[in-house]
């Protein structure tokens, strides 16, 4: 008997439940758009917020509202912007999804430093402790805020002090960009060719040869080389204009302190290291 | 009164439910790594905790008490605790889309929080109130929140310190939450009800 009566109760409270809580579905019942579902489907759903908007789910509702557009969503690339225009039924306008570059090759082999940091490995903490352990107060401090920001997993610290970006995964979400205290990485275009200026030094060529190897020196020899005028000073620094620039390579011939690469085969850690050991060699002759 | 305030300061600091009574860990080590998350989650043990326990009490005393049916208190709450959380869950949804937003992720995580539980069947064992037992219920809650904002705050500075590679992640967050617990050991004997 008891038995019965233990499994009429349970069994009447778990039915008024159920009851209730189906009642409850029905009368609170919230319609959502299907293309909401559909569009958070299709994206990457990484959360990084390249879009301006507070994760995937968002932005899936402001485009189905028609606040922002598919091609916003920089990380999906052609595919998911022409899904998300699939589903939409809309046009698809499609921004070409640029790829992180680190504008400095100042690493641990050739850049100066003026001291040796060991608080806080954070590139901001570092940044506002006397300037920075480097003696260049633009290049890049090395303690991977770039890296850590990155939901992509698309950068690495290299071993010779430098983030370096995976072209293939990167997507050009821009997080690492506003992420560095120095501004370092920019988005260029993916795709497109062309030489750079591997630096974002605005000190005198003095000051700047003092701390690091290879960093600009404003000496103007590229500008006044360069057959397309594609190179024009930014204050202390050679900025090449890669709209015009036909990737003859004669600025990077005679930049004094190389500090000119083509794209596409910016210095590794490999490159790096292979520097770095050929100049112990020339002083070990020497 | 006397009774009333005695049970508040008991639940938060001398009889914490995380801290000496080892209740709802796995939500304490989960969420406890951003301050945000933290206020979050607990405010929604604040919410669930108070409503089960109301409920529970009302379901024992005036159905399971009154038809001899006690040994049923385990799986009746159980069942009371899952089917309200799910219920707050869509009546949040429809009526107040910001605080579903907020509370959102961290409702169904409650479902299965054994502090929750445990709170509900505190209160009956303890032979509470209807009044005592919802004054339990917020300050086992809030006494909860406090363990997790405590932590929270002090898991965000440990983000920027330098800590060994073998103690890093969950090792030193479990040393952390012991040397926590023993702090509060220091509350012990205060007052008993």
């Amino acid at each position: 008997m008891l038995i019965v009566y233990a499994i009429l109760a349970l069994g009447l409270v778990g039915l008024l439940f159920g009851l209730g809580l189906a009642v409850a579905a029905k009368v609170f019942y919230v319609e959502t758009d299907p293309r909401v579902d559909a569009v958070k489907e299709a994206v990457p759903g990484a959360n990084c917020g390249a879009c301006g908007y507070a994760g995937c789910v968002k932005f899936a509702e402001a485009v189905v509202s028609g606040e922002a557009e598919p091609g916003d969503c920089i990380p999906g690339g052609e595919e998911t912007v022409a899904e998300i225009a699939r589903i939409l039924g809309k046009e698809v306008s499609m921004s070409a999804s640029p790829i992180a570059t680190v504008f400095c090759i100042g690493d641990n082999y050739r850049a100066a430093d003026n001291f040796i940091y060991h608080g806080v490995q954070d590139c901001a903490v570092a940044e506002n402790f006397n300037g920075g352990h480097k003696t260049c107060t633009y290049g890049c401090l090395g303690l991977g805020n770039c890296v850590r920001v990155c939901p992509f997993d698309a950068i690495r610290m290299g071993t010779h002090g430098l983030p370096v970006v995976d072209e293939e995964k990167c997507t050009g979400c821009g997080l690492c960009v506003t992420e560095c205290p120095r501004d370092i990485i920019k988005l260029l275009p993916a795709g497109q060719q062309g030489h750079l200026v591997l630096c974002t030094s605005q000190d005198r060529g003095k000051t700047v040869s003092k701390a690091c190897e290879v960093g600009c020196i404003a000496c103007k020899a590229c500008v006044k080389a360069c057959p397309q005028e594609a190179i024009e000073m930014d204050g202390k620094l050679a900025v090449i204009d890669l709209e015009k620039c036909d990737d003859c390579g004669i600025c990077a011939e005679k930049c004094p302190p190389d500090t000119i690469y083509q794209r596409g085969s910016i210095p590794t850690e490999a490159d790096a290291e292979a520097a770095a050991a050929e100049k112990e060699k020339e002083e070990a002759t020497a | 009164m006397e009774t009333l305030l005695s049970i508040i300061f008991i639940y938060i600091f001398v009889d914490n439910f995380v801290l000496h009574r080892f209740f709802g860990i796995c939500p304490f080590l989960g969420v406890s790594r951003k301050m945000e998350t933290a206020v979050g989650m607990s405010m929604a043990v604040i919410f669930v905790m108070t409503m089960a326990t109301m409920v529970t009490w009302l379901l024992n005393s005036f159905v399971l008490v009154r038809y001899g049916l006690e040994y049923l208190q385990i799986v009746t709450f159980i069942l009371v605790i899952a089917s309200l959380v799910q219920l707050v869950e869509t009546v949040l949804r429809k009526i107040s889309p910001t605080l579903y937003q907020g509370l959102g992720i961290f409702l169904p995580l409650i479902t299965t929080n054994c502090a929750v539980f445990a709170v509900t069947l505190l209160a009956v064992r303890m032979e509470f109130s209807f009044v005592e037992a919802i004054v339990f219920a917020v300050a086992a809650s809030v006494g909860f929140s406090l363990a997790l904002v405590i932590m929270a705050g002090i898991r965000e500075r440990m983000e920027m310190a330098k800590i060994p590679d073998v103690l890093e992640g969950s090792a030193v967050t479990l040393i952390t939450a012991g040397i926590l617990s023993i702090a509060f050991l220091g509350f012990q004997g205060m007052l008993s009800l």
